[in-house]
């Protein structure tokens, strides 16, 4: 897990032009889709997201992990970053080699101390049945999780998942 | 009545859809409540038999009813789940408060 700064995009650098210079040459292959935060959608689009792996010939396990990682990243932008209106979420997913990276970026109310929210039972919502566990699946199912927001401008939920190798099975804290 | 719903005595159970996301938690949480609200309930029994897929609200929705069946003294239980629904609930520490049984698997 790494916990970044406050930043909406990310900036162009040297660095990451050479990259996706290189991206071209590499074996990659990108999907987006922006949508209404209606809770409609969830189901949607995790298949979505889940149909664009099959090209990684993923086993169920993984098509599994993927799918809850989508969920509670759209989820929480859902009830969270724009709670009662609906405004659009937009997700990017890139296949590179065997990785599928997966971001979902809202501009909603945005976290004030991101270390905290992504403490396994934290939520700022537990009138509405919320169990804060949505950020300790997204870590435990995918191998990356990286999380930028500021107040007020939005989140950015990165992750990413290796397939063909079942190393990212992280087990949760026993005590939760 | 939502037909995911049997009411028999003080046992409330509720056939659990596919896909138990947040879309899909909201009418039963509203249902469960109104249910609790209006009858006696001691018992509530979750029957996974058809859902292949959850994520943290279905662990919000097990969690609300088991602190508002504790506090009328009653018991909660998770029935006919499959290995995925099994793996969600233990990593969630729920499975340690409720009682989870597995989907046989010739059923
Ligand atoms: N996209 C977001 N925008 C604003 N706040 C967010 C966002 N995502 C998460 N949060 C904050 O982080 C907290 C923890 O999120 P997490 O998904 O772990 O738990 P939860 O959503 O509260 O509960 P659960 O996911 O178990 O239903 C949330 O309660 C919320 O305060
Ligand atoms: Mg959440």
């Amino acid at each position: 897990m790494a916990v970044e700064g406050p930043a909406a995009a990310r900036p162009e650098t040297p660095q990451n032009r050479e990259q996706r210079k290189g991206v071209i040459m590499e074996n990659t292959n990108e999907m987006s889709l922006e949508f209404d935060s209606r809770s409609l959608n969830e189901g949607f689009v995790r298949v979505a997201v889940a149909a664009f792996a099959t090209q990684l010939n993923p086993t169920l396990e993984e098509v599994a992990d993927l799918k809850t990682a989508v969920s509670e990243a759209v989820t929480n932008a859902i009830i969270h970053a724009y709670e009662k209106q609906v405004e659009k979420i937009r997700i990017d997913c890139r296949v590179r080699g065997r990785e599928m990276e997966v971001e979902i970026v809202d501009h909603g109310v945005g976290i004030p101390d991101v270390q905290k929210a992504m403490e396994p039972m934290y939520t700022t919502k537990p009138e509405m049945d919320r169990s804060g566990m949505g950020f300790a699946f997204m870590e435990a199912f995918m191998d990356e999780l990286r999380v930028k927001s500021e107040p007020g401008v939005g989140t950015t939920v990165w992750m990413k998942k290796k397939f063909g190798c079942q190393s990212g099975q992280n087990d949760l804290s026993g005590d939760a | 009545m939502n037909s995911l719903f049997q009411i028999r005595d003080n046992c409330m159970t509720i056939r659990v859809p596919e896909e138990l996301d947040h879309h899909n938690a909201l009418p039963i949480q509203q249902e469960a409540d109104e249910v609790m609200m209006n009858r006696d309930i001691q018992t509530i029994v979750f029957d996974f038999r058809d859902t292949s897929f959850m994520d943290s609200s279905g662990i919000g929705v097990l969690m609300g009813r088991y602190r508002a069946i504790q506090r009328k003294g009653g018991r909660i239980q998770a029935e006919n789940v499959s290995d995925r629904i099994e793996k969600i609930l233990q990593m969630s520490g729920i499975s340690k408060l409720i009682p989870v049984n597995r989907k046989r698997e010739w059923l």
